[in-house]
């Protein structure tokens, strides 16, 4: 079958889909929405349906990112508008579901939103909703929309267009498009991808790899779960165009271990693209054949730096390499190998099928394109969202979340995870990108965003973050694996009451230790939180050391001292 | 508990192991896929296997032992029947993961890492689900519960007891 065929047959379906002809029950059965839920939901509509003899299309779906209101079910039918449902639970499906298909009722006390077009009834209308304004969504753009398990709805969404287009181009092109386009690395350092793929392209030796990177270890990051779980298929493009454009002909997803659905939704992806000749041999009818496998990895935070990454791949102990060599010269088993974030290759197929001026239309100048944001800690609206590049914090945090529960302060957020730094309400307006933040001794890693409100202990937030770092290190070099515990030492006996005047520059000389002499990025960046809290919230150190007082009651320090 | 017993009377759990030799050609990289298997079939990795597979690939013993403690998802205790996963992650412990933490230890009267004494619960601590926004979280056999308050999480390990 060629591609405008498959095409027209996703279209069909797609379109009897969207006709919703008979009852249609969508439910968002991520990872988020099973957490509050959705599987019992999801028994309590079947049988209620089977009960009524209603002959419905009840399809599990991915997250649509508003993780606060999960669990969440839209409901369309025959002449009823598509409406969102959120908070829902199993006992109240019933009277719903009899509401909506048998009265037509739209019962707009628990609506949330009307999915198609303009508000109805006193419901909002889906991209009015508080945090859905200003998202502009390229790579979640069918997230909770599509059934992922179907590959025809993802060709009919515009899917492997971009691929199809790639390989009327010439590798070279491919990756020229990728350079024009500017797109940088989302799994926090920002490198040039159009770059790293000019470089695995030129490299010598076969075969070549390309892994999508999608262990996602840094806490408070979900957007890549989010993204695989609702839309499988986009991954596997990006990944395709990527081997494509390099040379490789075998690809490897690299899945954390507790990104069980995950797995098994790429392995369904994969096996369906493989029937319609969409990766495997001879792909759509070129010469150009690549294989697709998932990878289930084993735990530690370690694993998400690329060499490690590699390492455990070839069934080692998870331990970085000395760089260089580079992967893209020597990678996995010595070969040339592409690492990417799974967002990065998420954003692919965009740029091959609009155009790179269109990719880079959005963001900013030295940082173009739209980045996922995972909001999360002591927020209204905690989810996953979509801004072009150059947004602020305070728009994400107060705008799209909704800011702190009420009568709850701002106290400070952890941007970037356990390496990132804290961010205080005064720098709330720097535009985010990958640059912006490194003056203030913080950086916008992989997008992770947690808040933390008036009753946090700026202290007992960096402790957890050493602890965590501490266990983590693969004690490979002296610096990470002596530094990280160092590090805890003094932050254990500040927050107990015995810290000492010298302490914050004694933590401040050891992260510069560690960034100067760590062999990976995890060592690096291990001070990051110390400097970045000594930076901003010193006052909090000076009350734990001086007066041994926890200003937000968190730290058990003994009484205070007598001077 | 068959498995277990089968493991005890030590010739069945050679012959377990032959089987799971049986299907590797005997590469090093044969090892991470090889103790998946083990533990696939006994529930965890004892040393005797690990000595038998390193005489299977050729390796030090050392190198096997290495590989099993340095990844998570290795055990080399025998494991309850429940297993608790308590998250830990920066925006659970945010949102007050300690406390919940807290509670279940006392509740099961033993450590993250442990097993208890009847071998029904281990308890663990894992340092990120993926699923912040719906903090704090507590996995239990595999499903996830989200929002999670120290009662809530004592009452779903009630339903357990």
């Amino acid at each position: 079958m060629s591609f405008q065929e498959l095409k027209e047959r996703a279209l069909a379906e797609w379109d009897a889909f969207s006709a919703c002809g008979r009852p249609r029950v969508l439910v968002g059965a991520g990872t988020c929405g099973r957490a509050a839920g959705a599987e019992d939901i999801i028994q309590a509509v079947n049988s209620h349906l089977a009960g009524r003899g209603l002959n419905a299309d009840v399809r599990q779906v991915g997250c649509l990112g508003l993780c606060y209101a999960e669990p969440l079910v839209e409901l369309s039918g025959p002449a009823m508008p598509r409406v969102l449902y959120g908070g829902l639970e199993p006992d109240r499906v019933p009277a719903l579901l009899d509401d909506f298909f048998g009265r037509g009722e739209l019962r707009e006390d628990c609506a949330l939103a009307v999915m198609d077009g303009a508000a109805a009834g006193g419901i909002p209308a889906f991209h009015e909703l508080p945090m859905l304004r200003g998202q502009v969504r390229i790579v979640l753009r069918n997230c909770g929309l599509v059934d992922p398990d179907s590959i025809l709805h993802y060709v009919a969404r515009g899917g492997y267009a971009g691929l199809a287009r790639a390989l009327q181009m010439a590798p070279e092109q491919v990756i020229e498009e990728v350079n024009r386009s500017g797109l940088r690395g989302r799994g926090g350092v920002g490198f040039p991808t159009g770059r790293k793929w000019e470089s695995v392209r030129l490299a010598a030796g076969e075969p070549k790899y390309v892994v999508a990177n999608a262990e996602e270890g840094e806490a408070g990051t979900f957007k890549d779960r989010m993204l695989i779980e609702g839309d499988p298929h986009l991954l596997l493009e990006g990944m395709l165009i990527a081997g494509y454009a390099v040379g490789a002909s075998r690809g490897i997803i690299f899945v954390q271990a507790n990104y069980g659905l995950c797995a098994e939704r790429l392995r369904r992806a994969i096996d369906a693209a493989e029937k319609q000749g969409l990766c495997g041999r001879r792909i759509l009818g070129s010469g150009f054949s690549f294989a697709l496998s998932v990878y289930n990895a084993l735990g530690g935070y370690v694993c998400g730096e690329e060499t490690a990454l590699l390492e455990c791949l070839e069934g080692r102990r998870a331990i970085p390499r000395a760089k260089p060599p580079f992967p893209a010269q020597e990678g996995l088993e010595g070969q040339p190998t592409v690492i990417n974030n799974v967002e990065t290759l998420a954003g692919v197929p965009a740029i091959l099928l609009h155009g790179a001026p269109s990719y880079r239309a959005r963001g900013t100048e030295g940082s173009p394109g739209t980045k996922l944001f995972s909001l999360s800690g002591d927020l209204k609206r905690p989810g996953t969202v979509e801004f072009p590049l150059g947004v602020t914090l305070r728009q994400l945090i107060f705008e799209a979340s909704g800011g702190m529960p009420e009568g709850r302060r701002f106290r400070a957020v952890l941007v970037g995870g356990p390496t990132g730094g804290y961010v205080p309400e005064s720098y709330l307006d720097l535009p985010l990108d990958f640059d912006s933040l490194a003056p203030i001794d913080a950086m916008m890693g992989s997008g992770a965003i947690v808040v933390t409100d008036d009753r946090t202990c700026i202290l007992d937030s960096v402790i957890h973050a050493a602890r965590f770092l501490a266990d983590e290190s693969c004690g490979k070099c002296a610096p990470c694996r002596l530094g990280t515990q160092q590090m805890v030492r003094i932050l254990h006996r500040i927050t107990t009451g015995s810290g000492r005047p010298g302490d914050p520059d004694l933590l401040t000389e050891l992260a510069a230790t560690l960034k100067r002499s760590a062999l990976c990025g995890l060592g690096q960046a291990a001070g990051n939180p110390v400097v970045g809290s000594l930076r901003h919230f010193r006052a909090e150190y000076q009350s734990h050391i001086e007066q041994a007082l926890c200003p937000a009651g968190v730290c058990r320090l003994r009484a205070a001292r007598s001077t | 508990m068959l498995k277990y017993a089968k493991f005890f009377w030590g010739q069945g759990m050679m012959d377990q192991l032959k089987e799971i030799f049986s299907r590797h050609s005997g590469q090093q990289s044969d090892l991470i896929p090889i103790l998946q298997d083990i533990q696939a079939v006994l529930g965890y990795i004892p040393a005797e296997a690990m000595e038998e597979t390193a005489r299977f690939l050729n390796v030090p013993e050392s190198a096997v032992y290495g590989v099993a403690t340095f990844y998570a998802q290795f055990y080399l205790t025998r494991q309850g029947r429940h297993r608790v996963r308590v998250c830990r992650g920066t925006a659970c412990h945010v949102r007050g993961s300690k406390r919940i933490m807290e509670a279940v230890r006392k509740k099961l009267g033993i450590k993250p890492g442990q097993t208890t004494q009847d071998y029904r619960f281990t308890l663990e601590r894992v340092d990120c689900f993926g699923s912040c926004a719906l903090g704090p979280v507590v996995v239990i056999d595999g499903k996830l519960y989200g929002r999670m308050t120290p009662q809530k999480a004592c009452r779903l390990l009630e339903r357990l007891q």
